[in-house]
């Protein structure tokens, strides 16, 4: 069991991981993709580098410096992070599972809405981001999951025995080994969807359609916004919403960096960063007294 | 202030005929995001006590009004003004953005 689990690996996530280690708390950081900061060529506008610094060397030296102060780092994808009973939190990823006493988000940016046409406008009318929270309303019904990865995979397998039959659409990416009586997949690339008071069909590309009661969203890999709806965060204008302790209005779970929103900057993300380590601090040691043992 | 318990039989009264607006909570016990919604509908309900009724609905237990509304995603919240839906927000949502659309 761990203290706090960090998911994400940029300046937010390490960051916070510099005070919750520093503090005693038994940490892990979970990370998968890149981090947005790679992308960047040079980085003239952050404190103390005087010839500016690449963005991939500021991110490894962020990575080795969190090794160095003994901090796990694991490389997998996280897929669910559930609410456990006695204010734990359980993670579930392509590898395994971890139970931890708090949470911190720093999965950097939400992504936008799908660029498919029509899709925004059908949110909570046939397109959902939540398969456990909404899969209900689609009891013996046909529904699609756009997405080809991990992350719609465990969404396709929350409605498994729920919806009469499910069909993953990849939308032009590579079909995923799945196989399930009631699961079809259809690789060809979406136009738009289409519907009156609520969605009915997806159209594609090459004209053919399939007729849909409900599409859950779950492209590439699941990001802060998807824990955040699935555990009841409150989420405003795509930016999960923080206090500024940095605390969400879930207890023991906090977000910081470009995921919260406002000033996308490294200088904003490792201030929320370490606010976040020291709110999950002050937490393990009000709520629980002792740390996990080790 | 007392937050009603909606059904398919006191809706027309308590909510269609009300001389107030009424905001309504849609819910289902097994969903946990409407757990962390309910303690915000509590405080919005002490807020706005006398201008707003504030109410829940069941959707296992009713959902011929869950579907009247083509509510498809919980929580759902509708404020209905005269009988009639004004304003949706699907998803937990801050208690700030909820009471500014009930002003």
């Amino acid at each position: 069991m761990y203290d706090v689990i960090i998911i994400g690996s940029g300046p937010a996530g390490i960051s916070a991981g510099l005070y919750t280690a520093r503090g005693n708390l038994k940490t892990l950081i979970l990370y998968y993709e890149h981090n947005n900061i790679t992308k960047a060529n040079k980085i003239e506008n952050y404190y103390g580098f005087e010839k500016g610094i690449s963005g991939k060397e500021l991110y490894e030296n962020g990575i080795n410096q969190a090794k160095n102060l003994g901090i796990e780092l694991k490389k997998e994808e996280v897929i669910k992070v559930e609410i456990e009973t006695n204010n734990m939190y359980k993670i579930i990823t392509s590898k395994a599972e971890y139970i931890t006493k708090t949470v911190i988000l720093a999965l950097g940016a939400n992504k936008k809405t799908l660029q498919i046409k029509g899709i925004a406008n059908f949110e909570g009318k046939g397109v959902s981001y939540c398969a456990i929270c909404d899969g209900f309303f689609y009891k013996n019904k046909e529904v699609s999951v756009i997405g080809s990865g991990r992350y719609a995979l465990s969404e396709t397998n929350d409605l498994i025995n729920i919806a009469k039959k499910i069909t993953i659409l990849t939308d032009g990416q590579k079909a995923p080994e799945f196989r399930a009586d009631n699961v079809d997949i259809i690789t060809k690339p979406i136009k738009q969807v289409i519907g009156k008071d609520k969605i009915e069909k997806v159209l594609f590309k090459d004209d053919t359609e399939l007729k849909t009661d409900g599409i859950f969203i779950a492209q590439g890999i699941a990001n802060a916004s998807d824990f955040a709806r699935k555990l009841g965060i409150i989420i405003n204008n795509n930016n999960i919403e923080v206090n500024e302790e940095m605390e969400t209005n879930l207890k023991g779970v906090y977000a910081c960096g470009d995921c919260t929103g406002g000033l996308l900057q490294i200088s904003k993300a490792v201030y929320e960063g370490a606010v976040a380590g020291l709110s999950a601090i002050k937490y393990c040691k009000k709520i629980h007294n002792n740390f996990a043992k080790k | 202030m007392e937050i009603l318990n909606i059904t398919n039989q006191n809706f027309e009264s308590e909510v269609e005929k009300s001389q107030v607006p009424v905001l309504i909570d849609f819910y289902a016990d097994w969903c946990g995001p409407c757990r962390m919604m309910s303690p915000i509908i509590d405080e919005i309900a002490e807020e706005k006590n006398g201008e707003y009724k504030v109410g829940k609905i069941n959707i296992d237990q009713n959902q011929e009004l869950a579907m009247k509304f083509n509510v498809m995603s919980i929580p759902t919240i509708i404020i209905f003004k005269d009988g009639k839906p004004e304003k949706t927000f699907v998803g937990v949502r801050s208690k700030s953005e909820i009471l500014d659309a009930m002003k």
